[in-house]
């Protein structure tokens, strides 16, 4: 279910339009009402689609434009490979939510499950362009091999934030799980909660007061940590010092 | 079922066929003389070319690595998967695919025999497991003992005549076909993590050197009138300046030269590196082809090189190493007890890269420069250079001085400037094809009933929807491509398994193996066998008993004695 997929079809071709449940293929209408009036163009589209879609996945994958609405909590994947439009939930959404994306916008009013904007299993292409905003707690490994583009949650992070990422930037309001950054390279991660623990290869490099994450400005103060060094990765990662009192011994080494 | 080819344009090497227009009777497996016209089903061929089934010298198709790889990366999964038909199985694929992948894929292109290089003797069991597994072609493995504890202690003894009788042992045991050296010495070294610099570098915590090694088991190899020769991985492999290496590991087995060639250097394009490091790397192929050409011990496939992404892997822990911090990509380090290691790493392989381009370059010189089809064989060294499903485009790119300008016009600048390409106008006809696909690689294999259409031979056919009296595969060489890329007919065993691309038939092919055991005579049999047993307890994490994998293990097992030689 993509603006790209209804656009220039008129309302019979999608309600027959196919779709896997299980393992096998069923027509659109006979598991969602459809109304509304066809589109030829992607970008004029906004689709809206309610229910109980905990199992439904994909939504809005490979959608180059135009915008959809979900209320209700949704399946795994949904923006995969997304590069355009826009995409809000009124809900949580599953893992995988816009894993490898590059570009548009993802805004989730719930909580995200794992690998938010990661990359496929084993593949090193993240998430590169675009921006995936969360207002609730997201998973593990949100970020990971991300490229390029933001994340910003407003909730908690899980372990292992941005792992591999080799670009990009990710923003954390409230806490965070270990080792976030783990064998990153390159990019910006920033985190304005508690940080349980970070992995040892990073070293500190300066006090920050303030940081710019997508143009806007965050204050802090902020430790700055460069790594992961065990992988001549040069990312940064700002912690904030007033709420990790427990890394106050990092401190010595400036 | 009798099977009738009519009109097809024959392409035999062995037996002196080049495009004749010829029928080809096929009657329970074989080929014959003549059918019966009504009773058999009869092929149209006309306009179309008709080769024996293709053979694949080195490919990387199973064992324990081979599913390491697929482990490793799901995401090349994730791109390329086949849905089940009612004749075929599901499965997935691109650089590492399932086994029953394989074997469709293979027989899509007219491949009906499949060697798997490189079986850790330990992994061999999981190894035929795989290969039972793979629908369709017939399969040989070879085992590695250029690391073999046994062997190395022996060599350094110079107890030549228990070697034999050890790696005979082993490769019985194992339901092997040929020995393998990987690095020889190198592997064992990379166990303490060093390597070795050359061919007289001692081997650390033995008194042996790889020229030892190599020299002691061609050696071996003759004693035991083994089908192969030694099939080498030279030391040094991947290394610029490596070419050296390879032309003294070719030299310092040539006195023991008879009327068949005594090694094969595989995938000799990453053994054939000229300079001092990674930006002054050239190509060696001009020396190597220079050598190969004036002698004729040696045979070599070419590990070609394409651009595209793939997974690399290989016995050689060292090389792996280096690839890994070149690429600093993920990768799996393995150390195979006593026996041997290895190194998995996916790898892309980019057009705008020098060092990727050189490498691309020379596997193609050394298949233009040498000039005697029978010694050079086509390969990707599956999946490290390329996957096999690339085969189409080699050919074309052998077949077409112009396919391979297009592609030099796109590769890394100061790579085409220093290519040896641009200076050579040869082009492939299908005849030498028929050579680098399939006769000669069952010549240098020793098959005596594959690679050849002669009354006798298997009926292993492939049959390629293009007109080699009209098509001229230097122009079109699009074409070409597309007619090795997909079968008309792939007929294995005389039956038909695939047509056009489509698995029509889905049969299991048989596995191949030597027992070189029954080349010895029985006391020395009896003595090297206490040895293992004494030692095995010592040493291996199983039981002898369990080691060895009996006959019947095997699906559709087939035996080869090599005659009893007497020693000189």
């Amino acid at each position: 279910m993509s603006p790209n997929v209804f656009a220039g079809k008129e309302l019979v071709e999608i309600m027959k339009l196919k779709v896997w449940e299980g393992n096998k293929k069923r027509a659109l209408r006979d598991l969602f009402e459809i109304d509304g009036e066809p589109k030829s163009a992607p970008r004029a589209i906004t689709l809206r689609i309610s229910g109980d879609l905990r199992k439904v996945r994909m939504i809005g994958a490979n959608m180059t434009d135009g915008k959809i609405i979900v209320k209700g909590n949704v399946g795994m994947r949904i923006g995969e490979k997304m590069s355009g439009g826009e995409i809000l939930v009124e809900g949580n959404v599953d893992s995988w939510a816009g894993c490898m994306m590059t570009g548009g916008r993802l805004e989730v009013k719930g909580s995200a499950g794992d690998y938010l904007g990661a990359s496929y299993r084993g593949s090193r292409k993240g998430m590169s362009g675009g921006e995936i905003v969360v207002h609730g707690n997201v998973g593990n490994e949100a970020g990971c091999f991300m490229r390029g583009g933001v994340i910003k949650i407003f909730g908690n992070s899980g372990g292992f934030l941005g792992v591999h990422m080799s670009g990009g930037e990710i923003v954390v309001k409230g806490n965070c799980n270990e080792y976030p950054g783990a064998g990153m390279l390159d990019g910006k991660i920033v985190i304005c909660g508690l940080v349980s623990s970070i992995v040892p290869t990073f070293t500190i490099e300066d006090i920050k007061e303030t940081v710019k994450v997508n143009g806007e400005k965050i204050t802090g103060p902020f430790y700055r940590f460069i790594g992961d060094i065990a992988d001549h990765g040069h990312g940064r990662l700002y912690i904030s010092k007033n709420r990790n009192l427990h890394l106050k011994s990092y401190e010595r080494y400036l | 079922m009798n099977l009738l080819i009519k009109n097809g344009l024959v392409y035999d090497p062995i037996n002196g066929v080049e495009g004749e227009e010829m029928d080809i009777a096929v009657k329970n497996g074989k080929i014959v003389e003549k059918v019966n016209e009504r009773r058999a089903k009869v092929i149209d061929a006309s306009g179309m070319i008709v080769m024996p089934g293709g053979i694949d010298i080195h490919a990387h198709i199973a064992g324990s690595e081979v599913n390491a790889g697929r482990l490793l990366r799901p995401e090349d999964h994730f791109i390329d998967f086949e849905a089940k038909t009612e004749v075929t199985r599901s499965g997935v694929g691109r650089s590492v695919p399932s086994t029953f992948i394989t074997g469709y894929r293979y027989a899509r292109m007219g491949y009906t025999m499949i060697c798997n290089p490189s079986m850790p003797p330990l992994e061999a069991r999981h190894t035929h497991e795989e290969l039972d597994d793979t629908p369709i072609v017939d399969k040989a493995t070879y085992p590695l003992l250029g690391d073999w504890w046994f062997v190395l202690e022996y060599l350094e003894k110079g107890l030549i005549r228990e070697c034999a009788a050890h790696v005979a042992w082993m490769i019985s045991a194992t339901k092997g076909y040929a020995i393998k050296l990987v690095n020889p010495g190198g592997v064992e070294a990379w166990g303490f993590g060093r390597n070795v610099e050359d061919l007289d570098d001692p081997v650390p915590n033995f008194g042996v050197t790889p020229r030892e090694i190599i020299r002691g088991l061609c050696k071996v190899n003759k004693m035991l009138n083994m089908p192969h020769t030694i099939h080498v991985h030279t030391n040094r492999l991947g290394q610029p300046g490596n070419f050296t290496t390879t032309l003294e590991t070719m030299e310092t087995v040539s006195d023991m030269a008879d009327e068949r060639p005594v090694i094969h250097i595989t995938h000799c394009q990453f053994s054939a590196f000229k300079g001092d490091d990674w930006s002054t790397l050239r190509s060696g192929a001009e020396e190597i082809s220079k050598y190969v050409n004036s002698h004729s011990h040696v045979t070599l496939d070419m590990g070609q090189v394409v651009f595209t992404d793939t997974t690399t892997m290989t016995a050689d822990g060292p090389w792996q190493y280096t690839l890994y911090e070149i690429s600093g990509n993920k990768w799996i380090n393995h150390d195979v007890e006593t026996e041997t290691g290895s190194g998995i790493l996916p790898f892309r392989y980019r057009r705008k890269s020098y060092v990727h381009a050189v490498m691309w370059s020379i596997a193609l010189e050394l298949a233009l420069l040498i000039k005697d089809p029978w010694k050079i064989y086509l390969t990707t060294d599956h999946p490290n250079g390329a996957p096999f499903t690339t085969y189409p485009r080699i050919i074309s790119w052998l077949m077409s001085q112009k396919a391979r300008e297009r592609m030099l016009e796109k590769i890394n600048r100061k790579a085409r400037k220093r290519s040896l390409l641009q200076g050579i106008d040869r082009e492939y006809t299908f005849g030498e094809i028929a050579i680098i696909t399939r006769a000669g690689q069952a010549k240098a294999l020793g098959l005596r009933s594959k690679g050849h259409l002669g009354i006798g031979a298997d009926a292993d056919i492939a049959i390629y929807n293009i007109d080699s009296r009209t098509v001229d595969p230097s122009r079109d060489y699009r074409k070409v491509r597309r007619a090795f890329k997909n079968a008309a007919y792939t007929i294995k065993s005389g039956r038909i398994v695939a047509r056009n691309g489509v698995i029509v038939e889905s049969i299991f092919g048989r596995t191949l193996w030597v027992d070189a055991v029954s080349s010895l005579d029985d006391e020395t049999a009896t003595k090297v066998s206490k040895d293992i047993e004494k030692r095995f307890r010592e040493y291996w994490t199983i039981e002898l008993e369990n080691y060895i994998i009996p006959e019947r293990y095997l699906r559709f097992p087939i035996r080869i004695q090599p005659r009893r030689r007497s020693e000189k």
